[in-house]
């Protein structure tokens, strides 16, 4: 039994009266049948299978629809308990006391009511709570704007939190339900941020094989933790209020470096958990020996597909390889993915192309093709497939 | 174990940064390979008995009686002790101990080095120290000390131990007894 007196054993009803179940037998063996819905609605679906102790939310479009789904939840006897923060920061703080609490805790956000919270990401991840944020990336810039666009994902690279990116509708339901089961695993134990991007996934109504809804995840244990859960003895931000690490001395650094590697050690833990629930951490289609080769994450692995698709019919060999997780980077299974490569090109939804930095770094004196980070699109515009096609016919007339 | 050594721009060395992960269950991780747990067990119970003032140091999880399995850990760990020849040196809690700690009888998971070097410990035993704050330890002890460690986990395991051993509990603890009183008698000690 857990804090709240809840049972933890499989096969037992959770307070919602569902039967928990592991989550191989949610993700892997359960029968699904077909529906047809928006992000924002598969949002709430997954949730109510994951025995939801705490949500926190805050009105920003595009997530706005998911967090009022998951508020009707709460409503209807799902989730634990569910209230509107104060703004951005107050959720992502509220969210922070949730989980210390030893709950299963999630919230989504966009785009500037990210940048607004950025200040708590790190201490998520320094706190080592496993809470989740979907976030349904939106434009970041003045004057303002509410057009899909992933530039904020940048800005989450170095949190601390493990960041998985989610194609479409189908994979946001799957992720976000594997998301807590791998977060909360012991030796990984950080927050995870299951990315989409805003309004292309959110507000598109597509095909999804659902599991029945009388079934739910096993409830979270607190217990098996890395750090105490609160109690009236050890209340696990004892480290935020004491006299403290924080002091300038040689102590300080040696606790806080040893600090910084073991956030970032626990993510890479996470890989062989990934692998398992996501079914490997990148995913690759189309030729296996193609020289052409898409690297790609969200919609613009659509994307690719599409040009994949319109450039076989023109009898040129191309791939596509989806990364599932940005952290931890998947450098291995890029590198082996990339092998037959000479042209890799990474098309993105963002200014400044941090993915085509991530993959550029990670390729560095590993791999002679030529990396270029086009079609990039920007400020909620669409990536049209003929806009990829025409990069990829350009260089290679260019005998690149 | 990762090689000893700077890991990038810190001064720490970081397991998972040269591709070590905990062991899989069942297993056991002895520095870079995963070996059955008998095979752990039998080295750190040798190392254990072979180097200068070993020493354990149990933690919250096995200093408070929480539960049933802490009290039964805590009477099996005293006896271990007592096998390996070993001290003591508790870990009550993870504050950071200003101005001073007193080393001589406490260890604290910010500066864990100042206990060892003050008692010039040569091998460790970590039991019942929360894994985050027992990683946080272990990264600075291998930087700072040439002690050799060992972390007996009731969860995953540490990969910045030189040996560790997962979900230690304590039937696992009365094996380890087990094997440690066979070498102790190989050994002659």
């Amino acid at each position: 039994m857990n804090s709240h007196g809840h049972s933890r054993v499989n096969g037992d009803k959770n307070w919602a009266g569902q039967t928990m179940v592991s989550a191989d037998y949610m993700l892997f063996e359960a029968p699904r049948e077909k529906h047809f819905m928006t992000g924002s609605e598969v949002t709430k679906e997954a949730m109510k299978r994951c025995s939801v102790d705490a949500s926190v939310s805050y009105p920003i479009t595009p997530q706005s629809e998911a967090a009022h789904l998951i508020g009707e939840l709460w409503a209807e006897g799902y989730v634990g308990t569910y209230f509107r923060g104060e703004n951005e920061f107050g959720v992502m703080s509220e969210v922070a006391g949730c989980a210390m609490a030893g709950s299963r805790t999630v919230t989504t956000t966009s785009g500037p009511g990210t940048l607004r919270a950025m200040e708590n990401f790190p201490m998520w991840s320094g706190t080592r709570i496993p809470c989740q944020l979907i976030l349904m990336a939106r434009g970041i810039n003045s004057p303002l704007t509410i057009q899909p666009d992933n530039l904020e994902v940048t800005f989450m690279l170095e949190t601390g939190c493990m960041i998985w990116y989610a194609e479409n509708v189908q994979e946001l339901f799957d992720m976000s339900i594997a998301a807590f089961i791998v977060a909360e695993k012991p030796e990984v134990h950080v927050p995870i941020v299951t990315v989409v991007d805003g309004f292309f996934v959110s507000h598109t109504r597509e095909s999804v094989m659902l599991p029945a809804d009388d079934i739910a995840l096993t409830v979270y244990d607190p217990y098996a933790a890395p750090l105490p859960p609160i109690d009236s003895e050890m209340p696990p931000g004892r480290f935020l209020r004491d006299p403290f690490v924080m002091k300038s001395n040689y102590i300080s650094y040696a606790t806080h470096a040893s600090w910084q590697w073991e956030v970032r050690s626990a993510v890479e833990r996470s890989i062989p958990h990934a692998k398992h629930y996501l079914k490997g951490l990148v995913h690759v289609t189309g030729d296996a020996d193609a020289e052409i080769v898409f690297v790609a994450c969200g919609t613009a692995s659509h994307q690719a597909k599409e040009a994949n698709r319109e450039l076989t019919k023109m009898g040129i060999k191309s791939k596509v390889v989806k990364l599932r997780t940005i952290r931890p980077f998947p450098h291995k299974e890029l590198e082996e993915a990339v092998k037959s490569a000479k042209h890799i090109f990474v098309p993105e939804f963002n200014i400044v192309g941090w993915l085509d930095k991530e993959v550029t770094t990670s390729l560095y004196g590993k791999c002679k093709a030529e990396i270029i980070g086009r079609p990039r699109v920007a400020g909620g515009m669409s990536m049209p497939v003929e806009a990829i096609l025409k990069e990829v016919l350009e260089n290679i007339e260019k005998g690149a | 174990m990762a090689n000893l050594g700077p890991a990038y721009y810190s001064p720490y060395p970081v397991a998972t940064y040269d591709g070590l992960l905990t062991p899989p269950e069942g297993k056991a991780l002895l520095l870079t390979d995963i070996v059955d747990e008998e095979i752990a067990m039998r080295e750190i119970a040798k190392v254990m008995l072979t180097k200068e003032n070993a020493t354990i140091f149990p933690g919250p999880q096995v200093l408070y009686a929480w539960s049933e399995e802490a009290k039964k850990k805590a009477k099996l760990i005293k006896e271990m002790a007592e096998v390996l020849n070993a001290k003591m040196i508790p870990m009550y809690d993870y504050r950071p101990k200003y101005p001073k700690i007193d080393a001589e009888i406490e260890i604290n998971p910010n500066h864990p080095n100042l206990t060892i070097w003050h008692n010039n410990i040569k091998a460790c035993i970590f039991i019942g120290v929360h894994c985050h704050y027992a990683n946080v330890a272990l990264k600075i002890v291998r930087s700072e000390t040439d002690c050799y460690t060992a972390a007996l986990c009731g969860l995953s395991g540490h990969e910045d131990a030189m040996a560790t051993i997962r979900d230690q509990h304590s039937e696992e603890l009365e094996k380890f007894i087990a094997i440690a009183k066979e070498v102790k008698q190989e050994l002659g000690k």
